[in-house]
Parts: C-alpha cells; sequence; structure tokens
C-alpha cells in the first residue's frame, strides 16, 4: 500500500513539474504513455526489450556462475586470493566504459564483445563478495562434515551453500542493478537494437517521451524481476532462520 | 577394533611467539564395547586430544591408531547442527542408511518424536544435545566420542540423558571416548578413567572399573565413588 502511494507521489511530482516545464523539454505521463503504447502495438518495444533482458540474463548468468566459483576458491585458498586479488583491484577500478570500448575494438561490434564487457564489469564484484562468504564460513561445521565423513558433494550442497546463499542473493542483487546500468551503454556504443540503442537514437533527436518510454518500461521490468525473482529467493534462502514475532 | 593412542606432544605457536605445550605425552587404547573416559579440569588440552585423535589435527607429535574403516560418530561440545536443515534432515545427513525404523527409535528413545521437523533454532541446549547424540547414534558408529555432552544441562535432565549414553552404548559394541570433568558421569558410564593433569595434559592416573555398567547400583557407586576420590587426594587432584 505505502509503496503504491509513494509511486503514485512520484507520478504527481512528475506531472506538476511537467506542467511547469512544458512542452518538449519534460512531457507529462499521458504523453509517455501515449508513446509506450504506440511502441507496444508496432512491436518496436518487445523487440528491443526482448534483446536488452537476453544479454542481461546472459551477462548476468556468466559473471555470477565465474564470479562465484573464482570468489570461492579465493576465500578457501590462500594462494589463489594472493595472486588473484591484484587482478581482482584492477578490474574493480576499471570503468565500465573501458571496458565495453576495448571489447568492441578487441572483437568488433559484435554480440559476444557486448556481453563478455557486461560480465566482466559485474565479476569483480560478484567475486568479492562470495569471497567474503567463504571467508565466513563456519569451521566447526566444517569439522563436523568432515568428522562425520560427508561426502564432499553432500557436504557443499547441505553445509557451505547455504551458509553462502545470503552472499549469493546480495551478489545478486547488486549485481542486477549494475548489468541494467552497464548493458545500456555497451547497446548505446555498438548494438542495432535493445533499449540502449532506443535511448541513444531518442537522444539524437532529443525525443524525450520516447526516452522516458524505454526508460521507464525497463525500469518497470527490472521492479518485477526484483520482486518476482531476487525477493522470493532471498526469503527461500532465509526461512530456516527464527522470524521475529 | 581397537584404538590405540600414543601423542608425544602437541605443541602450538603462540601469537606472542614463544612456543606453548599444551599436550604432554599421553599413551591409552580401548576396546571395542569398553568406554574410556577422560576426566581432566577445564583447558587442560582434552578437546586438543579429541581433534588429534578425530584427525581433525595432523599437527603433533606420535601416532594415533584408528581402524581406517571405523565409522565415527561424535558429539561436540557445542551440538553443531545444521541451523538451515530440520532435526530429521540434520540426522540423516551426517547417517544417510539409517532406517525409518530406526530413526524413530532414536527419537522415541530421546524424546525428539515431536521435533523432527523444526530447524535448530527452535530448540532449546538441552534438544539440541539430544539432536547432537541422535545424529552420533544414528550412522551406528564403530568410534563414538563424546565430548562433554552433558556440560550446562541441568542434573535431572543430565541424569537421564546419561542413562539414555548408556541404554545406546549397550545395544552394540563400540569404541567410545568420553570426556567430561564430571566424576558422576565418569562413575557412571566408564569402564575406564583416566585423569588427566592440568595443562599440559597427561595421565596422571589410569583406574578400571571392574563391575560392568548395568550392574553398578548405588551402593556400588558410592564405593567407587569414595575409593576414587581418596586415591585422587593422594595425587592433590580435585574433582567435582
Amino acid at each position: 500500500m505505502l509503496r503504491i502511494l509513494s509511486i503514485a507521489l512520484l507520478l504527481a511530482i512528475w506531472w506538476t513539474a511537467a506542467l511547469f516545464v512544458g512542452g518538449a523539454k519534460l512531457p507529462s505521463p499521458p504523453v509517455v504513455l501515449h508513446v509506450i503504447i504506440a511502441e507496444a502495438a508496432s512491436g518496436a518495444l518487445f523487440l528491443h526489450l526482448g534483446a536488452t533482458l537476453a544479454r542481461v540474463a546472459l551477462a548476468f548468468a556468466l559473471a555470477m556462475s565465474a564470479g562465484s566459483a573464482i570468489g570461492y576458491l579465493m576465500g578457501r585458498v590462500t594462494l589463489a586470493d594472493r595472486l588473484g586479488d591484484p587482478w581482482l583491484i584492477l578490474l574493480l577500478n576499471l570503468p565500465a566504459l573501458v571496458v565495453i570500448v576495448l571489447a568492441y575494438i578487441w572483437a568488433g561490434l559484435t554480440e559476444a564483445a557486448a556481453i563478455a564487457a557486461i560480465a566482466i564489469n559485474k565479476l569483480p564484484t560478484a567475486v568479492v563478495t562470495l569471497r567474503e562468504g567463504t571467508r565466513a564460513l563456519d569451521r566447526s561445521l566444517d569439522e563436523m562434515a568432515s568428522v562425520f565423513a560427508m561426502p564432499r558433494w553432500r557436504a557443499f550442497r547441505h553445509v557451505v551453500l547455504p551458509q553462502l546463499a545470503p552472499y549469493i542473493a546480495a551478489s545478486a542483487r547488486s549485481g542486477l542493478s549494475l548489468v541494467w546500468k552497464i548493458v545500456l551503454v555497451a547497446e548505446l556504443l555498438g548494438r542495432p537494437n535493445g533499449v540502449g540503442f532506443e535511448i541513444g537514437v531518442a537522444f539524437q533527436l532529443f525525443d524525450t517521451p520516447r526516452l522516458l518510454a524505454y526508460s521507464l518500461t525497463f525500469a518497470a521490468v527490472v521492479l518485477v524481476i526484483e520482486t518476482a525473482l531476487v525477493q522470493p529467493f532471498e526469503a527461500r534462502a532465509t526461512r530456516w532462520r527464527p522470524r521475529a514475532a | 577394533m581397537r584404538l590405540e593412542v600414543d601423542i608425544t606432544g602437541k605443541t602450538y605457536r603462540s601469537a606472542a611467539g614463544g612456543p606453548h605445550q599444551v599436550l604432554a605425552p599421553i599413551k591409552f587404547a580401548i576396546q571395542s564395547g569398553e568406554v574410556g573416559v577422560l576426566v581432566g579440569p577445564s583447558g587442560c588440552g582434552k578437546s586438543t586430544m579429541l581433534r588429534i585423535i578425530l584427525g581433525l589435527d595432523r599437527d603433533f607429535d606420535g601416532h594415533v591408531a584408528r581402524p581406517p574403516e571405523a565409522r565415527i560418530g561424535m558429539v561436540f561440545q557445542e551440538p553443531r547442527l545444521l541451523p538451515w536443515r530440520s532435526v530429521e534432515q540434520n540426522v540423516r545427513l551426517a547417517a544417510p542408511d539409517v532406517t525409518d525404523g530406526k530413526l524413530s527409535e532414536l527419537f522415541r528413545i530421546l524424546e525428539l518424536e515431536a521435533h523432527r521437523s523444526h530447524f535448530p533454532g527452535e530448540l532449546s541446549l538441552g534438544l539440541a544435545r539430544r539432536v547432537a547424540l541422535a545424529r552420533a547414534f544414528a550412522v551406528e558408529p564403530d568410534l563414538l566420542v563424546l565430548d562433554e555432552p552433558l556440560a550446562s544441562l541441568d542434573d535431572a535432565l543430565a541424569g537421564r540423558l546419561r542413562d539414555e549414553i548408556a541404554t545406546l552404548v549397550a545395544s552394540r559394541p563400540v569404541m567410545t571416548l568420553l570426556v567430561t570433568h564430571s566424576l558422576e558421569d565418569a562413575i557412571r558410564l566408564g569402564d575406564r578413567l583416566f585423569f588427566l593433569s592440568p595443562r599440559p595434559a597427561r595421565i596422571v592416573q589410569e583406574m578400571p572399573i571392574a563391575i560392568p555398567r548395568a550392574k553398578r547400583n548405588e551402593v556400588e557407586l558410592a564405593r567407587i565413588r569414595t575409593e576414587i576420590r581418596a586415591e585422587l587426594a593422594a595425587l592433590e587432584l580435585e574433582t567435582k
């Protein structure tokens, strides 16, 4: 209820501001809605949204799986941590734009280059979070698993993974928001479709209604994914915790 | 089966840099069907010794001969349950071969039937300790190690759990190693008692109890208690 109220307030502020500024610079909500409907009717909206979402899904999956594996390794093995740490710091501080531009120069304006560039941007934060999670693992439970001679996989699944779940959830959440932002830049610079491409076009034409139409639809999709996927996963991963009454 | 422990020493390097001796030479052995009890003051190095015997700590001098195929059941000082798995899952994960019948019987003996699907966070310490006992017994161990399993429980509950441990130990041939600082646990459960010195721990006295566990009545126990107290007094060791 409060959420709806807060969204309504945002809309009200926007509408009022649009009345004052007016015209092409800040269109009112109905104007933007009209563009959204028109783009949806022509199918262009779904095409671009779909392209962007596919890139997000691929890059996110790639970065999360590789990042988690590397983070776990660095948390467990001191040698891996020592060797990997300088690379990690370098990657963490490398601006997204540099990675994207370099990827396009080296691999051409291809889909693979775009997805790899987005994944590389997300990778180091996943590594850092999972490394922290791995370092925080409870050694006494490892000992328990070892005394009871639990096979490796069973111990990983039932002893280690549940302890990492909150870190994976945190990394997924921050990772999604990072990937959303970067994917648009990658599309703007070197892809012929996607929300980022459309925003680039809108920028060249100073077409604010179109710009808002695409970015708001995209934001709505993000909101749905967050509530429908990330939050339920988090709730499930922490369901064993005694809840405050 | 037989567990032979022959530790010649264990030294830590302390944070200040100096070596720090935790265990002096310790040598003892226990057989299948026997309950060995290690009694010693807090902080004397009992837990370190257990970690060595269990193979969790390999950095020591000496030798521990444990049959490689021996299944181990362990009750740690803290229950060490998986908080994200239910009581039943906790037991089954450690003992995947346990049959439904055997599990039900264990839960009945330890009065855990009502808590099968509870998470450890919802249990009291006494209940959590019983789950840890159920887990250790469910694996049908050849070597059962109990590290102060009854500490910080009230006397009535400790007494009942002690009887339950005795029942379970009697139900199958198992080498049992019990660590405690309670003389009561020692004389009611033990076949052979090893009294340890303060750190660095060594065995100052080994006392077998000849009467089988099941036949020790209160009169016998009182006699054993007095006898042991006298011997310990002679050694200037105190126990509760």
